[in-house]
C-alpha cells in the first residue's frame, strides 16, 4: 500500500474548488446562524411570552433532531411548502439554523453576564433600548461568549462535511468522488481529513489570537 | 398533507428501526466511555508522551467531520488487510472513537475535580494505580459528571444518523427509504425528527434534573 500523489495532483483542481465551496457554505452559514442566532437571543430576552413561548419550542426541536435530518426537511421537504432551493442555498439555509439556536444560547448568556446596574444606569441616561443592547451589551459580550463562539464555528466547520449527502460539491464529495472513481481510498481520504484538521486547527488558532487581542483591550480598559 | 394509514403502516419499521439506532449509541457510549476513561488519564498522566499522546487522539477524532470518519473506517480499514467490517460494526468503531475524544474531556474534568487526598490516602493504604482509577476516581467523576453525560448521549443519538451512510438501517436510513418509494417527504422526514424529538427531549429533561440535583448537593 503506497500513497500514489498523482491521485491528488492530477485532481488539483476538483479538490481546490470543493475547498472553496465548504468554506463559503460554512462561512454563510456561521453568517446566518450568527444574525438568526441574535434576532432569537434579542426575542427571547425582551419579547413577551407570545414571542417567547413558540421560540423555545423551535429551539427543542432543532436541538433535539440531528443536523442530517433538518437538512432533509429543508431540501426534500421544502418543495411542499413553497421553498424550492438549490442544494447550496438549501445547505447554507440548514446550517444557517441549526447553528442559530445555539448561537442564541451563546448570546443569551453572554446578555446576561452584562451587570444589571449598567442597565439601569443607561435607562437613567436616557439610551434607548436598542442603543443599550448595541453599545453597551454586545460590544462587552463578546469578550465573554468568544471562546464558546470559537467551539461552535469549528463545529459548523465539520458539520459541513454532512451536505455532502445532498450533493453539494464540498470537499467531502468532491475527494469521495475521486475515490470511488479511482478506487484509491486511502489518498482521497487521508488528504480529506487532514483538510479538514487544518481548517478547524486554523479556525481555533484564530480564535486564541482574537482571545488574546481582546483580552488585551480589556486589560488596558481596567487599567 | 399527510397520509395516515401509510403513516401507521410505517410505524412498525420505523419502531425497528429506532432499536437499531439505539443499539449502536448505547454500544457506542459504552466503549467510547471506556476509551475516554483511558484517554482522559493519559492526558492527567505525569509522563509528557502520554499526555501528548492523549491530547493527539482527542485533536485527530474531535477535528475531523464524524461523516468523514466512518467513510474512513468502512473504505479505508479493508484496503489496509482488515476483513471487510460489516456496516453495523463500522458504525460502532467510528461513533465510539469519536464519542471517546470528547468523553475524555468530560472525564478529564471529573478526574480533576476529586481531592488530591484521596488518593495520597489510597497509595498509602497500598491501592494499585488501576484499582484507583477504578474504585476511587472513575465512580466518582462519573457521578460528578453525569449532566455532561448525558448530554454526550444526546450528541450521540444525533451523531448516529450519520451511519445510514455506511448502509446501517438506522431511523434516518429507514425514513429515506420510505421517502424513495413514497414520496411523501414531508411526512415521512417529519416522522423521523419527531422519533429523534421523542428520545432525545426526555433525555434533555433528565439531564436537566441531574444538573440541578448535583448543583444542590454542592451547594
Amino acid at each position: 500500500m503506497i500513497f500514489d500523489p498523482h491521485i491528488i495532483t492530477d485532481h488539483l483542481d476538483e479538490i481546490g474548488s470543493g475547498f472553496m465551496i465548504t468554506l463559503a457554505t460554512w462561512t454563510s452559514g456561521v453568517v446566518l446562524g450568527i444574525a438568526l442566532g441574535m434576532l432569537i437571543a434579542i426575542a427571547q430576552l425582551f419579547g413577551n411570552n407570545l414571542v417567547r413561548a413558540p421560540l423555545r419550542v423551535f429551539i427543542e426541536l432543532i436541538r433535539s433532531t440531528p443536523f442530517l435530518v433538518q437538512l432533509f426537511l429543508v431540501y426534500y421537504a421544502g418543495p411542499a411548502f413553497g421553498l424550492s432551493l438549490e442544494p447550496i442555498p438549501a445547505g447554507i439555509l440548514s446550517l444557517g439554523i441549526y447553528g442559530s439556536v445555539y448561537f442564541a444560547e451563546i448570546f443569551r448568556t453572554g446578555f446576561e453576564s452584562v451587570a444589571r446596574g449598567q442597565l439601569e444606569a443607561a435607562d437613567c441616561l436616557g439610551i434607548t433600548r436598542w442603543q443599550c443592547i448595541m453599545r453597551i451589551q454586545v460590544p462587552q459580550m463578546l469578550v465573554i461568549i468568544l471562546p464558546a463562539l470559537v467551539n461552535l464555528v469549528t463545529i459548523l466547520c465539520k458539520e459541513t462535511a454532512v451536505l455532502s449527502i445532498i450533493t453539494i460539491p464540498e470537499l467531502t464529495m468532491v475527494l469521495t468522488g475521486i475515490g470511488s472513481e479511482t478506487f484509491a481510498f486511502v489518498e482521497t481520504l487521508l488528504v480529506l481529513c487532514i483538510g479538514y484538521l487544518l481548517l478547524v486547527e486554523a479556525c481555533s488558532r484564530l480564535g486564541m489570537f482574537l482571545e488574546r487581542r481582546v483580552g488585551r483591550f480589556m486589560n488596558r480598559q481596567a487599567q | 398533507m399527510f397520509d395516515w394509514p401509510l403513516l401507521i403502516q410505517n410505524l412498525p419499521l420505523m419502531l425497528e428501526a429506532l432499536l437499531v439506532t439505539l443499539q449502536v449509541t448505547v454500544a457506542a457510549l459504552v466503549i467510547g466511555f471506556v476509551i475516554g476513561v483511558v484517554v482522559g488519564s493519559l492526558r492527567l498522566s505525569p509522563i509528557p508522551l502520554l499526555r501528548r499522546l492523549g491530547g493527539g487522539y482527542i485533536f485527530v477524532f474531535r477535528g475531523i467531520p464524524l461523516l468523514v470518519q466512518l467513510l474512513f473506517i468502512y473504505y479505508f480499514l479493508p484496503r489496509i488487510g482488515l476483513p471487510n467490517v460489516s456496516p453495523t460494526v463500522a458504525a460502532i468503531i467510528g461513533l465510539s472513537l469519536a464519542a471517546g475524544a470528547y468523553i475524555a474531556e468530560i472525564m478529564r474534568g471529573g478526574f480533576l475535580a476529586i481531592p488530591e487526598g484521596q488518593l495520597e490516602a489510597a497509595g498509602l493504604l497500598g491501592l494499585s494505580n488501576a484499582q484507583m482509577l477504578v474504585r476511587i476516581r472513575v465512580p466518582q467523576a462519573v457521578r460528578l459528571t453525569l449532566p455532561a453525560l448525558v448530554n454526550e448521549m444526546i450528541l450521540l443519538i444525533k451523531a448516529s444518523s450519520l451511519v445510514s451512510v455506511v448502509g446501517l438501517a438506522d431511523l434516518t436510513r429507514t425514513a429515506q427509504n420510505m421517502a424513495a418509494s413514497d414520496y411523501l417527504f414531508v411526512q415521512d422526514y417529519l416522522m423521523l425528527a419527531a422519533f429523534y424529538c421523542l428520545i432525545n427531549i426526555p433525555l434533555a429533561f433528565c439531564g436537566g434534573l441531574l444538573e440541578r440535583r448535583l448543583k444542590g448537593h454542592l451547594a
